[in-house]
C-alpha cells in the first residue's frame, strides 16, 4: 500500500485528538506527573509529626494530592518533610537521610522548629533551622501547623514543580541541573555541630549595625 | 549425621548449630516503628534478641533548662510539648504543682472542666496508642485511620475551647484560661455518647482477633514484682496486676467524687496492656458522663497572686495520673520569679527502662510491638 497525496497524515490538533494522540510539551507532562505523585518520606521528628499523621488520616486525606504513599525508605521517596525539632544529635542523621534520597528531591520544613528552632531556639541543643544544612523548598510556619497548612505547603510545592524546566537551555529541574545533591554530614563535636552551617546552602544574615548583640 | 544429632529444624536453630555469629543492628533513629526518634541497638542471634541497648536523646530540647530561665507561668506552653499527645494533662500536672506550692484554691467549676479535659485527653491518647499498636502488628493503615477519625472529633472540641488542636495551653494556676463556649457541652456530650460505638467496633474487630492474640499474648511479660521494681506506672503497671492509680490513690482534683473502676490485668503481657487501654477508655467515658452532668456554675479561676514569687527554699512535687502514667513536676523555688530547679518525671521515660528486660528472648518483630505497648512519646522521654 502506498500513500497518495490525499491520504497524507493530518497533524492538526483536531484530527490527532480524534485519533487518540495528545500533543504536549515534555516539560508539561513530566511536571504534571511528578507533581501529582510526590511520595513523602515517613519520617517524624517531634510533635509536628503527629499533625503530619493527622493529615494522612481520612479527614484531611493527603491522598487527594497524590502524596499518600509514605515510604519508610529514603531511597524510594521524593519529599522529605522535616516535621519537628532537629536537635544537634539528630541533624547528622537528617542530612544523611537527605543524601540517601534519589533526585528529584524536595524538602518541606514543617513547623517553627524546623525553620528556626521555634520555641526551643534559646536552648543549647536545638539546631536553629534545618536550612543550615540542606536546601529547603517550602517553609511551613506554625507550632504545629494545621493539617490544612500542610496541604497548602504541598500545593505550593506542586506549583514549584510545575514551573520547573527539564529541557532546553535554562534547566531549573534540580535533578537535571546539578546531578544528585549530596551535602557533607556535620559531626557533633564538643557542644556544637561542625561545621556550624553548610556555606553552599546558607549564609549567615548580615549583622545589623544598630543592634549591639543580635540574637543568632 | 544421624537424625538424633541433627539440630532441630526451623526456628530452633541456634548459633552453635550454624556456627553463626551474633548480629548487631541499629534500629532507628529513623525507623517507622520506633515512634519517633528512638534508637535500639539490638544484638541478634538469628531472629532472637539477645541484648538490647536503648539509645535516646535525639529529641533533647533542654526543656528543664529553659524553664529555669523564665518565670513560672512562662513554662506552661512548654509543658504542652512534653508529651505532645496529651497537652491537657501536662498542663494540669504543672498547674497542680504550683498550686501546691502557693496553696491556691481551685474553684469547683474549674475542677470539673479540668477533669473533662483530662479524660478527653485520655481517650485521644489511648485510641491513638491502640491504632499505632495494631499498626506495629502489621495491620498497616486502616486501624490507625479509625483512631485518627475519633481523635479529630475530640481535637475539634479542644480547638473550640482553647484555639489550638494539640498545643492547648489551656490550664492556668488556680483554674483554667477561659470558660466553655456556648454549645460546647452539648457537642461534647454528643461525641462522648457516640464514643462507645467506636469502642464496640474496635473490640469486635480486635479483641478476639487471631493475629492480635497470637502475636501479643505471652510477649513481653512483666510480672507485678518486676513492674514495681522498675517503678513502672500507669496502664503498664496495672496490666501487670498492681492496683495503683493516682486518681484513686492521691484523689487529686476532685476524683474522689466520681464512681469509676480501675481495670487490672493478670499476665502483664502486650495483650493485657492493649486491653487495659480499651477498658480504661470505657471508664473515662463513665467519668466524663458524671462530670458533664454535675458541672456547676461559678468562677473558672481562683484568687491567684499577680506575680508568682514562692518563698526561697520551698520544694514541691505535684503529680497526676497522665494517660501514660505518673507525670510529676518537681519545683524548687529560690525566692525569685523563676524556678531554681524544674524537674519533670516523665512516665514514658521510666516505663521505657523495662524495655530491655521485656525484649530479651523474643524475636525482633516482637521487640517492635513491645515498644509499641509501652506507649512512649519521645518529647517526654528526652525532654
Ligand atoms: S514547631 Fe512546635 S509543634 Fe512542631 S515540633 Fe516544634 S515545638 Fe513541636
Amino acid at each position: 500500500m502506498s500513500f497518495t497525496q490525499e491520504e497524507e497524515i493530518d497533524l492538526s490538533p483536531e484530527s490527532t485528538a480524534k485519533a487518540g494522540v495528545i500533543l504536549s510539551s515534555l516539560d508539561w507532562i513530566y511536571n504534571w506527573s511528578q507533581s501529582n505523585s510526590v511520595w513523602p518520606l515517613q519520617f517524624g521528628l517531634a510533635c509536628c509529626a503527629i499533625e503530619m499523621i493527622g493529615t494522612a488520616g481520612s479527614r484531611h486525606d493527603i491522598a487527594r494530592f497524590g502524596a499518600e504513599v509514605f515510604r519508610p525508605s529514603p531511597r524510594q521517596s521524593d519529599l522529605m518533610l522535616v516535621s519537628g525539632t532537629v536537635t544537634k544529635k539528630m541533624a547528622p542523621q537528617v542530612v544523611r537521610i537527605y543524601n540517601q534520597m534519589p533526585e528529584p528531591k524536595y524538602v518541606i520544613a514543617m513547623g517553627a522548629c524546623a525553620i528556626s528552632g521555634g520555641p526551643f531556639k534559646q536552648g543549647y541543643n536545638v539546631l536553629k533551622g534545618i536550612d543550615r544544612y540542606i536546601p529547603v523548598d517550602v517553609y511551613l510556619p506554625g507550632c504545629p501547623p494545621r493539617p490544612e497548612a500542610l496541604l497548602h505547603a504541598l500545593m505550593t510545592l506542586q506549583k514549584k514543580i510545575k514551573n520547573q524546566k527539564t529541557l532546553g537551555k535554562n534547566i531549573t529541574n534540580p535533578a537535571y541541573k546539578e546531578g544528585r545533591r549530596i551535602y557533607p554530614v556535620p559531626v557533633l563535636s564538643g557542644d556544637d555541630l561542625d561545621p556550624p552551617y553548610n556555606p553552599e546552602v546558607w549564609t549567615p544574615p548580615a549583622k545589623n549595625p544598630n543592634v549591639e548583640d543580635g540574637c543568632e | 549425621m544421624s537424625t538424633e544429632t541433627m539440630p532441630a529444624r526451623g526456628f530452633n536453630l541456634s548459633k552453635d548449630d550454624l556456627g553463626a555469629d551474633i548480629l548487631e543492628i541499629a534500629m532507628g533513629p529513623h525507623h517507622p516503628s520506633t515512634h519517633g526518634v528512638f534508637r535500639m541497638d539490638l544484638k541478634l542471634d538469628g531472629e532472637t534478641v539477645v541484648d538490647l541497648k536503648p539509645i535516646f536523646g535525639y529529641l533533647h530540647r533542654n526543656h528543664e533548662k529553659l524553664a529555669e530561665d523564665i518565670p513560672y507561668p512562662g513554662s506552661m506552653p512548654f509543658t504542652d510539648r512534653l508529651d505532645y499527645l496529651c497537652g491537657m494533662t501536662n498542663n494540669w500536672a504543672y498547674a497542680l504543682s504550683l498550686e501546691k506550692m502557693l496553696e491556691v484554691e481551685v474553684p469547683e467549676r474549674a475542677q470539673y472542666i479540668r477533669i473533662i479535659c483530662a479524660e478527653l485527653t485520655r481517650l485521644v491518647n489511648h485510641c491513638l496508642l491502640i491504632g499505632f499498636f495494631i499498626n506495629d502488628l502489621g495491620a498497616l493503615g486502616t486501624p490507625l485511620l479509625y483512631a485518627l477519625r475519633e481523635r479529630e472529633k475530640i481535637l475539634d472540641l479542644f480547638e473550640t475551647l482553647s484555639g489550638a488542636r494539640m498545643m492547648v495551653n489551656y490550664m492556668r494556676f488556680g483554674g483554667v484560661r477561659c470558660d466553655l463556649p456556648d454549645g460546647w457541652l452539648e457537642e461534647c456530650k454528643r461525641i462522648v455518647d457516640k464514643f462507645p460505638a467506636f469502642l464496640d467496633e474496635y473490640e469486635t474487630l480486635l479483641n478476639e482477633n487471631e493475629i492480635v492474640i497470637t502475636r501479643s499474648q505471652n510477649v513481653g511479660v512483666l510480672t507485678a514484682e518486676e513492674a514495681t521494681n522498675f517503678s513502672i506506672t500507669g496502664p503498664m503497671l496495672r496490666a501487670s496486676g498492681v492496683n495503683y492509680d493516682l486518681r484513686k490513690v492521691d484523689k487529686y482534683g476532685i476524683y474522689d467524687r466520681f464512681d469509676f473502676k480501675v481495670p487490672l490485668g493478670a499476665h502483664g503481657d502486650c495483650y493485657d496492656r492493649f486491653m487495659i487501654r480499651m477498658l480504661e477508655m470505657r471508664e473515662s467515658i463513665k467519668i466524663l458522663n458524671q462530670a458533664m452532668k454535675d458541672l456547676p456554675d461559678g468562677d473558672i479561676i481562683g484568687k491567684v497572686p499577680r506575680v508568682f514569687k514562692p518563698a526561697a527554699g520551698t520544694e514541691v512535687y505535684g503529680r497526676i495520673e497522665s494517660p501514660k502514667g505518673e507525670l510529676g513536676f518537681y519545683l524548687v523555688a529560690d525566692g525569685s520569679t523563676n524556678p531554681y530547679r524544674f524537674k519533670v518525671r516523665p512516665p514514658s521515660f521510666i516505663n521505657l527502662t523495662a524495655l530491655r528486660h521485656m525484649c530479651i528472648g523474643h524475636k525482633v518483630a516482637d521487640a517492635v510491638i513491645i515498644l509499641g505497648s509501652i506507649d512512649i512519646v519521645l518529647g517526654e522521654v528526652d525532654r
